[in-house]
């Protein structure tokens, strides 16, 4: 019998309306599957156990009840530790927040309480979500469930690892310039970031405002929908959430892809990707021109600049928004002769070394006689970006790449090397940048037996375009292996 | 011996009374106790977001069209990033170089001297919440701790910027109560200085008269009073003067008023100014402020002191008394509703801006506070022109009205204060004071009138003042003036 950990949302909503079992039991068992794998991986900062039973409990008495709130009604998840939940310790990965436990919860977090969705507990990520490796963790790496000596991808590596081995059956990360996708490929999911807007931010702690966005991990493409359906939509507590009617998501999952144009990118087919990568996302090309699609080469000069746009204007954001860690009102203080002394002697103490490195650049790229040649060219080339993208889309309903240049690297293997870390999101940085949705779906392995992920970009608001797409993938790529850890019958280490 | 000339520049930071805050939905109380109208945003919690209030938008374009500026169509909320305990993000959100409000004026009025001063923006921005340091000065340089109160975070905070066009303390105070005036009148702030609801600092430099180069330029802060503010700009351009014809050089830095010594002092030079590295604010989306919303700002706008104090002059009263009705808004409002009952406007205004000020003033008492109304004033103005009343009997009553004894009709037979009319009644009364006074009598017969204001006051006094001193001086004249 599949151990309910291993299930999909899908399967475990249709299991628990046929009473097959419970919400307690399959919280239980995601639970059991992280009491044998968080001492291998440590996708978990802070694991809820009674407060999930006790949703897992109410969720199955309001299905008793006849309440039905949806495809999420008692389903365990995970949410990444940089959405803030009442009385639940949030730290953002950081030192700072040690011990802080907030007042209130995110949107995201509120709606899927309200959807009945069973919260297990915080994954970890890099601290403020700043990396591609959740190596920046102040609370120490978490490792890829596929090769406990790599990686998982990140900043939201937790999330990725969690969803991969079963200890949640889905999970919320943020994407800022990757760290959904990157880590989903590298874990074998799919992950979604979906239109800047889309997802309510209030209660996101915020590591760039305008390049944030929350968006779903699933073992599915049909779950990642599922998903996002629950959290998307206009919140007034967020100024930049959109207004509009929320976009449809999951309306064109069964459409096929018969005469959809689909521009494969040029700039990130060749040079720096790994060819395993290259070949297996050729492979898929030519699997969705027999399924009835138009694939045809497009290609967007800027993004050669997107890279270097993207780390000065991620930074700059950075280092206001970090501002708030002071050790004044909350978090971690070190005390000093004066108050100037006690912040930065807080902030020197309670900020990792790529934070610290990150605020150094974002404040030398806004100072005075700077601010031009950096931030102000940076913004320059966000909006050629954005308007290549748009003239692309004039040609293309969505455009395709691989998700990440490399599969999962070694723990240790970059950490010495910002520059090769930051390039680890050359793929995914440009969705950032034009605010537009972009997902990645696994569509094989290496030979290593590395997962290897599969980019879709689409138009703003266009989020059925791209499920309708990865959906296809899904079908074509039949990817169904699972970590080797997936299973409750590893011993702890 | 140089001419000197002063250039001065104002910067006004208004704080508005909306009911909740800039940027989040706590109440704006300024008597609550410390800490108790927070939340996530104005806190600063991780994760928390701004969303931009729009009464507070429509306030600051209140005061921008009420300035004559031109209001943009698409504004911009940028980041000023500093270090302050009391800035709980460690950046106010505000205004850059999009501002809501562009290019207005103020015409000022010193002596009959009139002036514009130039408005360059209006903009809006958040207030910091308030450190309390725990020292016997007050001061944070000798406190072993200090308290944060977060109840002013986030409170709306509009920045008015002049134009450097004012060239005397006399005229900086002038621009500044102007200001004030037509902020009042918008019903926006309650604008009180002493409580720091409206705060100025300002930018001063001097050059030798005729010169067109602006001085090098010093701000100063902590002028919390219109008196303060005349006396700061006062000692400021003094001392400058002093630095310059000394063969000293003016140091570009901010310095700051003492009310007690009198004196400025420097609290920090431009090298060791901040760089506020403003970038634009990426949680909130640009503002946009359409036609029709522009429209409904202007044509709202209730009439403005300038063309109040215009008209009331122009209805026939005098300046400073038009004056002193605009000042406080209420005795101008009182005024207009008098009149509009038919009320004699020069009389009405000599009883607002003499007896109604006295007793305001007196008893330290608010206007409506009292029981006069426009009614009542209508019905003084009545009982004098109906000789029911004369026109020191009609100041009494009226002091009675405003102590809440009554209508002027009740306060007048109450206190038994009517004017004596009947001629009958005043005939006895006359003859009795010729009668005692012959000389007096014989002067009148031969045609030397002098005498007669003497027996009116008698007879006024006979009367307790009772008496029509116009009737009663008829009454002379026709018993000595010849039968």
């Amino acid at each position: 019998m599949t151990d309910l950990a291993d299930l999909s949302i899908a399967e475990a909503g249709a299991g628990l309306r046929r009473g097959d079992f419970s919400s307690v039991e399959l919280t239980d068992a995601a639970l059991t599957r992280a009491g044998v794998t968080e001492s291998h991986l440590h996708a978990y900062l802070t694991l809820d156990q009674h407060g999930a039973r006790a949703a897992a409990t109410a969720a199955d008495q309001a299905l008793a009840a006849g309440e039905d709130h949806g495809p999420l009604h008692g389903i365990p998840l995970a949410v990444k530790d940089n959405m803030v939940t009442r009385g639940m310790e949030t730290t953002a990965g950081s030192k700072i927040l040690s011990g802080y436990v907030p007042p209130y919860n995110a949107t995201v977090v509120d709606r899927l309480s309200a959807k009945r969705a069973v919260i297990l507990g915080k994954t970890n990520l890099d601290e403020f979500a700043m990396g591609s490796s959740t190596e920046n963790s102040a609370y120490g790496p978490t490792r890829n469930p596929w090769d406990t000596d790599r990686v998982p991808g990140g900043s939201s590596g937790g999330s990725a690892a969690a969803v991969s081995v079963g200890s949640a059956l889905g999970a919320l990360g943020s994407d800022t310039g990757g760290s959904i996708r990157q880590p989903a490929a590298m874990c074998g999911l799919v992950g979604v970031k979906p239109t800047y807007g889309v997802v309510s931010r209030y209660g996101l702690i915020a590591f760039a405002s305008s390049l944030d966005q929350i968006g779903p991990f699933a073992r599915s493409v049909g779950d990642a929908a599922s998903l996002l359906e629950a959290v998307a939509g206009y919140d007034p507590r967020d100024a930049t959430s959109y207004r509009g009617d929320t976009p449809e998501i999951s309306t064109l999952l069964d459409s096929g892809v018969a005469g959809m144009r689909i521009g494969v990118l040029a700039e990130l087919s060749g040079d720096g990707i790994d060819p395993q990568i290259q070949d297996a996302c050729r492979r898929m090309y030519d699997a969705l021109a027999d399924a009835g699609a138009e694939l045809k080469e497009v290609s967007l000069p800027a993004t050669e600049y997107a890279l270097s746009a993207y780390y000065l204007i991620a930074p700059a954001e950075a280092s206001a928004n970090l501002a708030r860690f002071d050790g004044v009102r909350y978090g971690l203080r070190v005390d000093g002769e004066t108050t100037e002394e006690m912040m930065a002697a807080s902030r020197a103490e309670g900020f990792g070394p790529e934070v610290a490195r990150r605020i150094l650049l974002g404040t030398y790229a806004l100072s005075a006689g700077y601010y031009d040649a950096f931030y102000g060219q940076a913004q320059k080339v966000r909006t050629l970006l954005r308007n290549e993208f748009a003239a692309t889309y004039e040609e293309v309903d969505v455009i395709v790449s691989p998700t990440s240049p490399t599969t999962a690297f070694a723990i240790g293997e970059k950490t010495a090397d910002p520059l090769s870390m930051y390039f680890a999101d050359v793929c995914t940085i440009a969705s950032n940048l034009a605010g537009d949705p972009s997902g990645s779906v696994p569509v094989g392995l290496d030979a290593e037996g590395l997962p290897i992920g599969f980019q879709i970009m689409a138009p703003a608001l266009h989020e059925a375009q791209l499920f309708r797409l990865a959906a296809e993938v899904e079908r074509l790529a039949r990817f169904d292996a699972r970590p080797a850890l997936a299973t409750s019958e590893v011993k702890p280490a | 011996m140089t001419n000197w000339e002063a250039v001065i520049g104002i910067e006004t930071h208004v704080e508005l009374q909306t009911r909740s805050k800039m940027f989040c939905g706590c109440e704006v109380n300024f008597s609550a106790d410390p800490n108790t109208t927070v939340c996530p945003v104005c806190l600063a919690l991780p994760g928390a977001l701004p969303v931009p209030n729009e009464e507070a938008i429509e306030g600051i374009l209140k005061i921008g069209a009420a300035l004559d500026c031109e209001l943009v169509e698409s504004s911009l909320f940028h980041r000023k990033n500093y270090f302050y305990p009391d800035l709980p993000k460690n950046y106010q959100i505000s205004q850059y170089d999009v501002p809501l409000c562009v290019d207005g004026h103020i015409d000022i009025d010193v002596d009959g001297e009139e002036a514009r001063v130039g408005i360059t923006r209006v903009h809006m921005e958040e207030d910091t919440g308030k450190s309390l340091h725990g020292s016997d000065t007050g001061r944070i340089h000798d406190a072993d701790h200090s308290l944060l109160d977060f109840n002013r975070s986030g409170v709306p905070l509009v920045e008015i910027v002049s134009e450097p066009d004012i060239r005397s303390p006399e005229q900086a105070r002038a621009y500044a109560a102007e200001l004030q005036r037509v902020v009042r009148a918008l019903g926006v702030s309650d604008v009180r200085l002493e409580e720091g609801s409206v705060r100025f600092d300002a930018n001063i430099s001097v050059r030798p008269a005729g010169q067109a180069e602006f001085g090098t330029r010093t701000e100063v802060k902590n002028m919390n009073s219109l008196r303060s503010l005349q006396r700061a700009i006062a000692y400021e351009i003094q001392r400058q003067i002093g630095v310059i014809e000394g063969n000293g050089e003016i140091v570009q830095e901010t310095r700051h008023w003492n009310e007690d010594s009198g004196a400025t002092s420097s609290m920090r030079s431009k090298e060791e100014s901040e760089d506020y590295r403003y970038f634009q604010e990426p949680d909130l989306v640009p503002l946009h402020v359409d036609g029709e919303w522009r429209d409904r700002v202007f044509a709202g706008l209730p009439e403005l002191p300038s063309a109040r104090r215009k008209r009331i002059v122009a209805a026939g009263v005098e300046p400073q008394a038009a004056a002193t009705l605009v000042e406080a808004g209420d005795l101008a409002d009182l005024f207009d509703h008098a009149v509009s009952l038919g009320a004699d406007r020069k009389q009405i205004a000599n009883w607002l801006t003499g007896e109604v000020v006295a007793h305001l003033r007196r008893n330290e008492v608010a206007l409506a506070d009292t029981g006069l109304s426009a009614a009542h004033l209508n019905e003084l103005g009545s009982l004098v022109g109906e000789g029911a009343l004369s026109s020191t009997a009609a100041k009494e009553v009226l002091g009675h009205v405003l102590s809440g004894e009554g209508s002027p009709r009740e306060v007048a037979a109450a206190r038994d204060l009517t004017q004596i009319s009947d001629q009958t009644a005043l005939d006895a009364e006359v003859d009795a004071v010729l009668a005692a006074n012959p000389d007096v009598v014989e002067r009148l017969r031969s045609g030397d009138m002098k005498p007669i204001g003497f027996v009116v006051g008698q007879v006024m006094k006979a009367t307790r003042g009772k008496a029509d001193p116009k009737l009663v001086s008829e009454l002379v004249r026709s018993k000595t003036q010849g039968d």
